[in-house]
């Protein structure tokens, strides 16, 4: 009964065993996981956020517990494009054969099809995610993403250097979330990837200075996935390219909520860095959770709940 | 090779107001070098607790901790019999392989437990180690008689002289005029500034940060060393003399 279950899912055409990816940022470029389980179960992996030049990011303190989730501000620590298509992609590739979904970060809209240039010659690459959470130096730091003409902008020029499926991974730290995707779907994106981080803070009440160095952090974890499931939700109902939902998902239950409220596919944060089975667990738990949900298909769920 | 693990509470005793000790029974076989970490998970808090690895057999795993936060005074409480999902044989651990004969050992305050099981491997490698162990007053001083149980050279001091001499470990190092080849040393951050400005011998010295995962995913603990990048929780918690940029 529940080995006859379909798990697997299809994403602009690319199609993945299951809808399960762990999120940028949480996984590096898989070689700590592949310690601990294969790769080749995952739907795909995305992976670290890269920008055209090395990055070593921000100062540490950059981690700080939350109840139910975490603070981070990494900063976008990476080895830089070039780097990552000569080291880091040939690594993967060694003991990873499933799509590759490549995040990409910038500073101007330059950069970002800079980038995305470069990478769309990586056949294993087959899908881009574009983060447009970053700030743009060239207007007073205001993130890419919190404007749909900015998001548009950096849609557009990304388009018109690749021929693989685009995502636009937005951040949830906006009024209005519905404005900007619609306006990266009129810019020709393939797909939305949400949500990324909320801005949080700590505190520590001993030395009276915040926990992070850098003093603000983006919040993930267990504690946002509500914030998540609205987002795909109102975002998914208003716009007609596909959703990869993201955010606080923990559970093979959470994955099936995720795609109910509108999403495709699904990623993992968070959950990877206390259990770094968590999404090996996930999967294995999927056919079960859809056999008690009756689920034959998984892909007929997305977006069920109207 | 880390590895997961449900490991068995066989002792969970103070050692001093705020230190406590526990063990753990499980599978140790991930578990390679002194001075690697164990990171544990604890019910209601999302991240784990990383804890250094102060001793170590084929079937068990003493860590020593101090109470600082709402995780290690959850551990504080645990029984025996209760169990833990930890994360064993994190970090890159020292090598007891490339001390000379008389290499030593510095500790302080919790940065001390990881010294034990070196202390251990250096000995049963033939090596004569010696101990400075520092601490801010009597009251906090734990494993001094452990470390003399091993048969060798230990001083303490203590920052309020209360045991031992007073003054730093460094002060300890000057006064004995103490002869060493190597050093090994893990404590607070002044600790180790001071310790490599006072001294040109080559060693290995283990820090501490913030991590999100422990095991290299998230870049939470990355700082920069004269090699380039590195992740405190993978490629350290120890780096080499040479290496380090403070």
């Amino acid at each position: 009964m529940v080995n006859r279950v379909d798990t697997s899912i299809e994403l602009c055409g690319v199609k993945l065993d299951n809808p399960v990816i762990p999120a940028s940022g949480t996984f590096g470029f898989g070689r700590e996981f592949a310690e601990f389980y294969d790769l080749d179960i995952l739907g795909a992996i995305s992976i670290k956020g890269t920008t055209r030049e090395a990055r070593f990011g921000n100062p540490t303190p950059r981690i700080a517990e939350c109840t139910s989730g975490v603070i981070n501000s990494v900063g976008l620590q990476n080895p830089g494009i070039d780097a990552v298509i000569s080291h880091e992609l040939p690594a993967l590739r060694e003991i990873f054969h499933k799509p590759i979904i490549a995040n990409i970060s910038g500073f101007s809209i330059e950069e970002y099809a800079e980038c995305c240039a470069k990478i769309d010659k990586e056949r294993q690459v087959e899908i881009i995610e574009v983060n447009v959470s970053c700030p743009n130096v060239h207007n007073g730091g205001m993130s890419f993403g919190t404007s749909p003409e900015s998001a548009a902008a950096v849609t557009r020029a990304v388009k018109r250097v690749t021929t693989k499926p685009v995502f636009i991974k937005l951040s949830p730290n906006v009024t209005d979330i519905v404005s900007i995707a619609r306006s990266c779907e009129d810019a020709g994106a393939d797909g939305i990837c949400l949500i990324n981080t909320l801005l949080g803070m700590r505190i520590d009440t001993m030395r009276r200075r915040p926990v992070i160095a850098n003093k603000m952090g983006g919040f993930s974890g267990d504690a946002i996935f509500p914030v998540a499931v609205r987002m795909v939700y109102q975002v998914a109902s208003a716009c007609g390219i596909p959703v990869m939902g993201c955010g606080g998902v923990a559970s093979a239950s959470d994955v099936i909520e995720m795609m109910m409220a509108g999403a495709t596919a699904v990623q993992v944060g968070a959950a990877n860095l206390r259990n770094p089975y968590a999404c090996k667990e996930i999967i294995e738990a999927l056919p079960e959770e859809m056999a008690r949900l009756g689920i034959e298909r998984l892909s007929e769920i997305t977006g069920v709940v109207k | 090779m880390s590895k997961r693990g449900t490991y068995v509470i066989t002792e969970n005793s103070s050692l001093t107001p705020t230190v406590w000790r526990m063990r753990l029974a499980g599978d140790t076989q991930c578990v390679k070098r002194p001075g690697q970490f164990i990171n544990i998970a604890l019910d209601g808090l999302f991240l784990r607790r990383p804890i250094s690895v102060c001793d170590y057999d084929s079937q068990s795993i003493t860590i020593i901790y101090k109470v600082v936060g709402r995780g290690t005074r959850q551990m504080s409480r645990m029984q025996c019999g209760e169990s833990l999902d930890c994360l064993v044989g994190l970090g890159n651990g020292f090598s007891v392989e490339t001390a000379s004969q008389r290499p030593l050992l510095v500790g302080g305050g919790v940065g001390l437990p990881p010294m034990y099981n070196l202390c251990k491997q250096l000995i049963a490698a033939g090596k004569k180690p010696l101990l400075v162990m520092g601490f801010n007053t009597a009251g906090e001083v734990f494993y001094r008689s452990e470390f003399e149980q091993l048969g060798i050279d230990v001083f303490c001091a203590t920052a309020d002289g209360t045991e031992g001499a007073q003054g730093f470990v460094t002060d300890v190092i000057r006064t004995f005029d103490l002869k060493f080849d190597y050093i090994y040393a893990c404590g607070p951050l002044p600790m180790l500034r001071a310790l490599y400005n006072a001294s040109e011998v080559d060693g290995e010295f283990s820090f501490e940060e913030r991590m999100g995962c422990g095991f290299g995913a998230c870049m939470g603990c990355t700082c920069r060393t004269k090699y380039g990048n590195k992740r405190i929780c993978v490629d350290g918690p120890v780096l080499k003399r040479e290496e380090i940029i403070w």
